[in-house]
């Protein structure tokens, strides 16, 4: 049980990895893509509409073994850092396409006319997107983000395809000695974990009840 | 003298010329009301005069000053353009209120901020802002709101959240106010309510433009009226001549609609 929990541990620190830079870097994302430059925003649709093309799991291998096999050198250096660092790398760049697409959603959907009501109010363009947009904007991407969050957590076991030790590996190699309740204690963690999210979510969604939109 | 002077105002979108060659003047205490079909550039001339486009050719002057020459590209630049919006106020066809704030905040808010930026110190804001929340709340209670401050945008009607919308746009006190079609996303039985807070500002000589299809409405508020088509101003006059003894062929053509309904 104690191996499981720590195994458990990594499957977390992918998932708060990920979060902590996708969430940024999808904003950037976001905004390239909404850029009026069009080579930008022509640039960035399309990488984003590789990673989502993609499976994850292929990425991750991709990233992992290219640099060694096109002769660029070992980017990710040896034993079990290397392996963890790439996963993550990995998780960042596929999460952060799919925020960038829930964060333009959710920009694009504020109507102008909110923008334009701020500016005739005598608002700068800083005032605006704090005092009018945000909040709008946040309220309208918590169901999408609360998805793809929980996603997320349960994608954290695809890292294994590179050897990195998560939980359902761990479980696997017990069940391969004849055990059969770390598979299940496996399924437990992961309830709880989404449980918990699920509930930080609806809370969240519940304090921003108040308006509409 | 004139408290608006709109001189060969002309907009383009690509290559179609929306706006051609308006000109017009309005004095202080004055309404004027611009009628016109679908489509004749009514709503583009209200987003320029502020500052929503930016005219391709033309002068707009308040009070004897130009806000803006398209031949002085110091009377364009971005930075001053949000201190002479003040001079005008819009009041939105969709009202476009802040759904996340109550309807005292949606007054209070632009002019907070302003005043903040103005002074800075954090004493004299909290004495300004309670002025401000005095107005505003003064302002509602014109509106015949004083019983929903406290509410949120979605709890109101349309007609309320027009009102609202109002009180929201005469909190920054503008020289000239403008209506962009401000019944025309509500249902016949609110636009009475709209109409007669708007008929109110006249008694108190707000100096307004007013883009409206309520006809009877334009004649009896309006001192002044513009019938607009095709992005030209086809005639012009006191609401009497245009709207009761129009001369032109268009005009007549078009108010014909109006009679028959
Ligand atoms: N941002 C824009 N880009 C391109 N064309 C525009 C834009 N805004 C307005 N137009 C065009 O300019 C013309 C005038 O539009 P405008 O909205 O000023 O008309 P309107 O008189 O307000 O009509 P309505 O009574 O339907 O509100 C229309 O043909 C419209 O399609
Ligand atoms: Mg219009």
């Amino acid at each position: 049980m104690g191996r499981l929990a720590e195994s458990f541990w990594l499957n977390c620190e992918i998932f708060l990895l990920t979060l902590l830079f996708a969430l940024p870097l999808g904003l950037i994302i976001s905004f390239g893509s909404m850029s009026r430059w069009q080579p930008l925003s022509w640039f960035t649709k399309t990488v984003v509409w590789i990673i989502r093309g993609t499976p994850l799991m292929l990425q991750i291998i991709v990233l992992f073994y290219a640099p060694g096999l096109l002769g660029w050198g070992n980017w990710w250096g040896s034993g079990t850092s290397g392996r963890f660092s790439a996963a993550v790398v990995a998780f960042v760049i596929n999460y952060s396409c799919y925020f960038s697409e829930i964060f333009r959603g959710g920009i694009q959907g504020v109507p102008v006319g909110q923008t334009e009501a701020g500016q005739v109010l005598g608002m700068t363009k800083t005032q605006i997107f704090f005092k009018i947009t945000l909040l709008q904007v946040i309220k309208r991407i918590l169901p999408p983000m609360g998805n793809e969050i929980i996603t997320l957590i349960k994608d954290t076991s695809l890292a294994r395809i590179i050897a990195n030790k998560e939980i359902i590996m761990m479980a696997q190699e017990y069940s391969a000695k004849g055990l059969i309740w770390p598979l299940f204690s496996t399924g437990v963690f992961f309830l709880v974990f989404v449980g918990t999210l699920t509930l930080l979510f609806m809370w969240f969604e519940k304090k921003l009840d108040y308006f509409r939109i | 003298m004139a408290i608006l002077e709109v001189e060969n105002i002309r907009k383009s979108f690509g290559s179609t010329e929306v706006l051609k060659d308006i000109s017009f003047s309005l004095e202080k205490g004055h309404a004027l009301a611009v009628i016109g079909s679908s489509g004749s550039g009514k709503t583009t001339l209200l987003r320029c005069l502020n500052f929503l486009e930016r005219p391709d050719g033309g002068v707009i002057r308040v009070n004897g000053d130009i806000l803006f020459d398209s031949k002085d590209p110091n009377t364009q630049r971005e930075s001053e353009i949000r201190k002479k919006r003040l001079h005008f106020g819009l009041v939105f066809q969709a009202f476009n209120l802040f759904p996340q704030y109550t309807v005292l905040r949606n007054v209070t808010l632009a002019s907070e901020l302003l005043e903040k930026e103005r002074r800075g110190e954090e004493q004299a804001t909290r004495i300004a802002n309670r002025g401000i929340r005095e107005y505003a709340l003064e302002l509602l209670d014109q509106m015949g709101l004083s019983d929903k401050v406290e509410l949120y945008p979605h709890q109101l009607s349309g007609g309320q959240q027009q009102r609202v919308a109002i009180a929201r746009a005469l909190a920054l006190k503008p020289d000239i106010l403008c209506f962009d079609e401000p019944t025309s996303a509500l249902d016949p039985e609110l636009t009475g309510e709209v109409l007669r807070v708007i008929r109110s500002l006249a008694e108190k000589k707000t100096t307004m433009v007013i883009v409206t299809h309520e006809m009877a409405f334009a004649r009896d508020v309006a001192e002044y009226v513009i019938f607009l088509d095709d992005g030209v101003i086809v005639e012009r006059g006191t609401s009497q001549e245009v709207i009761t003894n129009p001369q032109e062929e268009r005009t007549k053509q078009f108010l014909s609609r109006f009679s028959q309904n």
